[in-house]
């Protein structure tokens, strides 16, 4: 009961970060601030959406101790490690190949790269 | 079991919202930006669709998904940076 | 062939995790799956052990280490991500953006450091990370929101970026 209830939760904090992420890529005016939002917000709305299936896991593996659903926890905290680690390093990819390209940061108040660059 | 029909149909409905920006991205570097997001909500996707059809092994695979995106991310942005 | 030994019971480790829940070994493990698992170690610790453990980045394959990253993870990166979230959210609805790109001094010496700050403040409090500055190891970030005053400052203190934690110390311990 109590478990189903924190699957709401998880799954709905989930689904509200994921969404403003997604939100945040179609309002944000330039490259660097919509990478913003989809690093930060559909990273972690994920790990949300993963955590409410760990939790599923759990409550299965309570009622029915098989060996499956430790199977399913254990993968979904693997896929989320990947997919914080990837998201990151992707997210730094991007922002260097766009400066690379010219693309400069809209509104930008200061651009110490663009000074420091030979 | 609805919930898990819910929330996946939620996070196909984002991704179509992201395509909006996949598709009108002023420059490339948007679009990339769009595609990252997608592969991210299409790994979170894969996870409860592990759970809705039963059948796990879909968590392997968005594992394996998860890693050739960001491969695949890395090199567009090696392509965008020049260095290719 | 400290390198070969770590590097084999690290990829042992991560094939038990993979498979766990096979059999009834310990509950978890088949014996076949335990047997591969051997294979596969030897197999990839023959292979991989200087690009994983190699003599100069002895320090990163310490066990020790690995532990206090998973500590660092779950308690104050996790703390900081949430609240770096709520801040894009308030951003993400209002639409009160400041954005900038500031060169940050982290001190870190190695690249294994720099690399986990790197990540760190991608995925932390509203930066982001462009480039990194290979002599001095110096991030160059964006950051949604530059505070009144930062703008005119030459470099800034990486720990002025990390309100709740101590981020860098803990990078410090795990990477250096």
């Amino acid at each position: 009961m109590i478990l189903d209830i924190l699957i709401w939760v998880a799954l709905a904090v989930g689904l509200a970060f994921n969404a403003l992420g997604v939100v945040g890529i179609l309002r944000f005016p330039d490259v660097y601030t919509r990478l913003h939002a989809d690093t930060k917000c559909t990273t972690f709305g994920s790990i949300f959406t993963s955590l409410a299936i760990v939790l599923y896991a759990a409550g299965e593996y309570r009622q029915a101790p098989e060996g499956q659903y430790l199977t399913l926890a254990l993968h979904t905290v693997l896929a989320v490690v990947v997919l914080a680690f990837t998201n990151a390093t992707s997210a730094h990819a991007i922002a260097r190949a766009a400066h690379k390209r010219g693309h400069k940061p809209a509104q930008a108040v200061c651009d110490r790269l663009e000074e420091s660059a030979p | 079991m609805t919930r898990w029909i819910f929330t996946a149909l939620v996070l196909v409905a984002l991704m179509l919202l992201a395509m909006v920006r996949l598709f009108k991205g002023p420059t490339a570097a948007d679009r990339v930006v769009a595609l990252d997001a997608i592969n991210t909500l299409v790994v979170a996707a894969m996870i409860v669709l592990a759970v809705v059809f039963r059948q796990f092994i879909f968590v392997d695979v968005a594992i394996i998904y998860a890693l050739l995106a960001f491969v695949g991310t890395l090199y567009i942005a090696k392509y965008l940076g020049g260095e290719l | 062939m400290l390198s070969f030994i770590v590097t084999a019971l690290f990829s042992g480790a991560v094939y038990l995790l993979l498979t766990a829940g096979s059999g009834p070994v310990l509950r978890l493990w088949s014996s076949q799956e335990l047997l591969v698992a051997v294979v596969v170690a030897v197999a990839v610790g023959f292979v991989a052990r200087q690009y994983f453990a190699s003599a100069r980045r002895r320090a990163a394959s310490n066990p020790l280490r690995w532990l206090q990253a998973v500590a660092y993870v779950v308690g104050p990166f996790f703390a900081e991500m949430a609240k770096a979230n709520l801040d894009v959210a308030y951003r993400v609805i209002t639409g009160r953006i400041r954005p900038g790109i500031v060169r940050v001094k982290t001190g870190m010496q190695t690249d294994m450091g720099t690399l986990l700050m790197a990540n760190s403040i991608t995925l932390t409090p509203g930066t982001l990370t462009v480039n990194v500055d290979e002599e001095s190891n110096d991030l160059f970030i964006h950051m949604i929101n530059v505070p009144a005053g930062t703008e005119a400052r030459e470099t800034i203190e990486v720990r002025e970026l990390f309100a709740l934690f101590d981020c860098p110390r803990w990078v410090r311990r795990i990477a250096e």
